[in-house]
């Protein structure tokens, strides 16, 4: 099967039932893999055992972004090639995204109070990615309030692809801005800063996270085909129905 | 493992991130179900797609 195949519907519900139940597996193992190795992780010089909450805020805040990433590329998909799974992609894939930045933002907040002093602070990080989590609220928002779906999905479209503005905003906020976040220190210039003994169980977590994202995705889009099936079939129904005699 | 003074931190953390991904995998699963009940309902009333309809012909 080659890649362009799975652009038919039917296909691609038949490629996902026979993927979904490997995937799910390789990342449940691997999540129980990352879980083991943040309970064993030392304990900070300075953080003590509070280091623990980067193994799940660091992979979710990656998401957040990355989620918006991922509907960036299907907002193309529907605006330039109208490819028909391109806004059944990124519909499925924003409660996700949604889900992953209410979490970065929780457990950000969580790590925050005992390190900084404060859950909150309105400063160019933390501010930044709130906007991107009342973006994706939005756009689910938008796609429930717009009764045709092909003109929901054009609005989306160029919704998401406005929001992508806040991707590097997001990304540079602590270099551009002064934050009481801290700077990139796993992805940068020069190479990670964390230690081998804390890098390795973020890094499992993150590839645990992101093969959750994709499991997750994957049966979400399954189940936006189905429901526009079933759209497509009651109104064939209701057509049927008004064509009886009486 | 002893996660010290901010250990409410730690796992307070930890469940939410564990109740929100279990909402999310509930979600999709009831979803699937739902879905696939609603089909059934209408291929059980006779109602055929016109894609599945062409690929029958």
């Amino acid at each position: 099967m080659t890649l362009i195949d799975l652009a038919n519907p039917t296909r691609f519900l038949a490629f996902t039932a026979r993927l979904l139940p490997w995937m799910a597996a390789v990342t449940a193992i691997l999540l129980a893999v990352g879980l083991y190795q943040s309970a064993m992780a030392p304990d900070d010089y300075q953080q003590g055992a509070t280091v623990k909450i980067m193994f799940i805020h660091v992979p979710n805040a990656w998401l957040s972004m990355f989620v918006w990433g991922v509907m960036s590329l299907a907002a193309l998909g529907t605006l330039v090639w109208r490819h028909p799974l391109a806004d059944v992609a990124a519909k499925a894939a924003a409660p996700l995204g949604a889900a992953f930045t209410f979490l970065a933002l929780v457990t950000g907040s969580l790590w925050g109070r005992p390190m900084w002093g404060t859950y909150w602070e309105w400063d160019a990080r933390l501010t930044s990615v709130l906007i991107l989590f009342l973006m994706y609220l939005g756009l689910i928002a938008l796609w429930r309030a717009v009764e045709d779906p092909s003109r929901a999905a054009r609005a989306a479209a160029v919704l998401t692809l406005v929001g992508a503005i806040n991707l590097p905003i997001i990304k540079f906020s602590v270099d551009w801005w002064n934050t009481l976040h801290q700077p990139a220190s796993v992805m940068r210039m020069g190479g990670s800063t964390l230690d081998r003994a804390f890098l390795i169980p973020l890094l499992v977590m993150a590839v645990a996270f992101s093969l959750l994202f994709l499991t997750l995705h994957l049966a979400a889009m399954r189940n936006e085909i189905l429901r526009r099936r079933v759209r497509a079939m009651q109104m064939i129904h209701v057509a049927q129905a008004g064509q009886r005699p009486v | 493992m002893s996660l010290g003074p901010y250990a409410t931190f730690i796992a307070t953390s930890y469940l939410v991130v564990l109740v929100v991904v279990a909402l999310l995998i509930a979600w999709i699963v009831v979803d699937y179900r739902e879905q696939k009940r609603r089909l059934s309902e209408l291929e059980s009333e006779g109602v055929v797609r016109r894609s599945a309809r062409k690929d029958k012909t």
